[in-house]
């Protein structure tokens, strides 16, 4: 699929700090030797198996599917794991390669508190030393899973520079990582940053996709007619796409946050309002103004309020092999709401972004077809922010 | 002999950073007057970015002053225009790759050489990246400063082969600011870095007085002050330029003084 390492098509590469380079060549080479070592494989299996509960289920959604009265819906169910998201595979994969390569401590930026959650987990668990980066204004947000973390044993830094979210969260995470690096790993939660990054967290979440594979094959003998997962930085997706990439048949599509409109400001889908720039370590699509500066996006769902967009999304939007559309947060927020009633599923509202769209697409397709949803995390983070949102206050 | 090379002719030089806007680019370029006047051999301009990835607080808030003051890059260029009517000291830009790349590249180095900017510095363009840029770059005759850091250990010679213009010696781990010591062993990555080529070696972040200026300056050819600067012009705004003169003064005279 690339150039040559670190680039999808145009995308990816390394544009960091000359003090970090170091640091992302020494993470290429051990990522490069433990991924085929027998012990760490065997290792992290078990781990995914008897700690995270992998494999997650595929849940048929049976109302659902004759409700809408087109495809039938499956339901790749990431809310079921270990710290209620998919966020865990990744952190798994990372911290044990972390161990190996004898780091003591992990850092982590977080937006809606679920990568954060994960990386503390995996901290306790791995017996590391762990500290968070979070924006102020999403430790407001999701106050829950701020405590979450520090019940873990992490310690959760605000940050106060620019928007207070995600972004910043990040670029705090780089500085500190510049800062520290012999005994400290970046233990970046989704599929963008400098190469290696997008690489291995896609390979670390690709275990969705194989499951969803071997799992349907085993329910109906052949492949869905459609993937569909929420894109913020793009891990669930990448992780859900990336095993059907081959299988030109299979529709991959990505459902962007676009706030209170692709036609606002105040949006985050970086593929239909963004443009190729360079940011956090990689080229990519970002939103941004005329001069470059990195606009203030906005979403409801804190886990897509992001700028950017991982390099090989952009590439595989630029090949069309996969198709990003965007939804609003009424839209999500209407399917996060359907999705309880329909299943009795409190799905993450970054998920519910995936579910609006294939409420729009099921009806246009005929019986026989199949599209499988993935469902990135569970929703009880978000409650007490829909509730807002329908103009009720409620106390966690 | 090119006009940076030259700036490393008068003793141990001194090069300040300015952000170019904050608090409005009429008191950067009156800054940039004092500087020259006060013995300031090159000016850093910094073109501000909304998420300066290798900055400490001083320089982002700075950064973000200055945004919010209506800077852009046009405005810049039209600055350093009037600049180079008087001033004859090289500038050199920092910034971040996506404030060139979007501008396009080709466009902003031909204005560079246009207004008479010599080097631009991208903090987060390693040499694995350089190449799209310095194609470029050595069309229009602008130097792509090279960074060179207390981890790159192996990369020093390949990095400082390749140099052009000056090499940034990043004088410890973190982001830019102020520290009460620097405790790299400077000298000895200054010692490879001549090995490989005879380009200047300014060191640069964390250096906050007088006299570590001078120390840094006495171990490799100059010594580069940012967020001291920068701090004044968060105090003293438009008031700014005068006090950054006297204190461009007193570290042009130590980095001399420890030569």
């Amino acid at each position: 699929m690339t150039e040559r390492p670190g680039r999808f098509g145009e995308h990816g590469g390394q544009y960091i700090p000359e003090t970090l380079m170091n640091a992302v060549i020494e993470l290429e080479k051990a990522y490069h030797k433990w991924k085929e070592d027998p012990g760490f494989v065997q290792e992290l299996d078990a781990l995914f198996r008897d700690y995270a509960g992998r494999p997650s289920l595929l849940t048929f959604a049976g109302k659902m599917t004759r409700e809408l009265g087109g495809a039938k819906i499956y339901l790749k169910r990431e809310d079921l794991n270990h710290t209620g998201s998919h966020k865990i595979n990744n952190v798994l994969g990372q911290a044990l390669l972390a161990k190996k390569m004898g780091k003591t401590r992990l850092i982590a930026e977080t937006g809606a508190g679920q990568h954060g959650v994960a990386t503390a987990t995996a901290a306790a668990l791995l017996d590391m030393q762990c500290v968070v980066f979070m924006g102020q204004e999403d430790m407001e947000r999701q106050a829950l899973n701020v405590y979450r973390m520090r019940l873990l044993g992490a310690e959760v830094v605000p940050v106060k520079t620019g928007t207070g979210t995600l972004k910043d969260a990040v670029s705090e995470a780089m500085r500190e990582w510049t800062s520290r690096i012999d005994d400290t790993h970046y233990c970046l939660g989704s599929v963008m940053g400098p190469h290696p990054f997008p690489t291995i967290v896609r390979d670390f979440q690709a275990v969705i996709g194989r499951e969803i594979r071997a799992q349907l094959l085993e329910k109906e003998g052949r492949l869905p007619d459609a993937v569909m997962a929420c894109v913020g930085g793009g891990s669930n997706a990448i992780g859900s796409f990336y095993e059907f990439i081959q299988d030109q048949e299979v529709r991959l599509i990505g459902c962007e946050a676009a706030g209170r409109g692709i036609d606002t400001f105040e949006t985050a889908a970086t593929i239909n309002t963004g443009r190729m720039g360079i940011f956090h370590g990689m080229k990519s699509y970002f939103c941004q103004d005329e001069y470059g500066q990195i606009a203030p996006v906005y979403s409801i769902s804190a886990g897509l309020d992001y700028p950017g967009i991982g390099p090989e999304h952009a590439y595989l939007h630029d090949i069309g092999r996969a198709e990003y559309v965007p939804v609003t947060d009424e839209e999500a927020v209407e399917a996060f709401e359907y999705l309880a009633k329909t299943e009795g599923i409190i799905c993450a509202i970054e998920s519910a972004h995936a579910v609006a769209k294939a409420r729009e697409l099921a009806p246009t397709m005929r019986p026989d077809q199949i599209i499988v949803i993935t469902i990135s995390g569970r929703g009880d983070k978000d409650c007490a922010a829909i509730a807002r949102y329908r103009g009720e206050d409620i106390h966690e | 002999m090119s006009r940076i090379r030259e700036a490393f002719q008068n003793g141990k030089a001194f090069i300040p950073f300015l952000t170019c806007g904050d608090p409005d680019l009429e008191t950067t370029e009156r800054a940039v007057r004092l500087a020259e006047k006060n013995g300031a051999d090159l000016v850093e301009l910094g073109i501000p970015f909304s998420d300066p990835t290798a900055e400490g607080p001083v320089i982002q808030e700075a950064s973000l002053r200055a945004l919010k003051s209506g800077t852009t890059t046009d405005k810049i260029f039209a600055m350093v225009r009037s600049l180079r009517k008087d001033v004859k000291i090289p500038f050199v830009f920092m910034t971040y790759a996506n404030v060139v790349y979007s501008y396009g590249a080709d466009r902003f180095f031909s204005l560079c050489r246009e207004t008479e900017v010599d080097g631009l510095i991208l903090p987060d363009l390693p040499y694995e990246e350089k190449g799209e840029f310095e194609a470029i770059a050595e069309q229009y005759d602008v130097d792509l400063i090279s960074m060179i850091a207390p981890t790159s250990e192996d990369r020093i010679a390949r990095i400082a082969n390749e140099a052009k213009g000056f090499i940034y010696l990043v004088s410890s781990l973190g982001v830019t600011g102020e520290r009460t010591k620097i405790t790299t062993d400077i000298g000895s990555i200054v010692r490879v870095i001549r090995e490989n080529t005879d380009i200047p070696c300014a060191v640069g972040f964390g250096i906050s007085t007088p006299e570590a200026a001078a120390e840094m300056a006495a171990l490799s050819d100059g010594a580069i002050v940012g967020s001291a600067i920068v701090k004044l012009f968060a105090k003293y705004k438009e008031n700014a330029p005068e006090k950054a003169g006297e204190l461009i003064r007193q570290m042009k005279n130590a980095c001399v003084g420890g030569a």
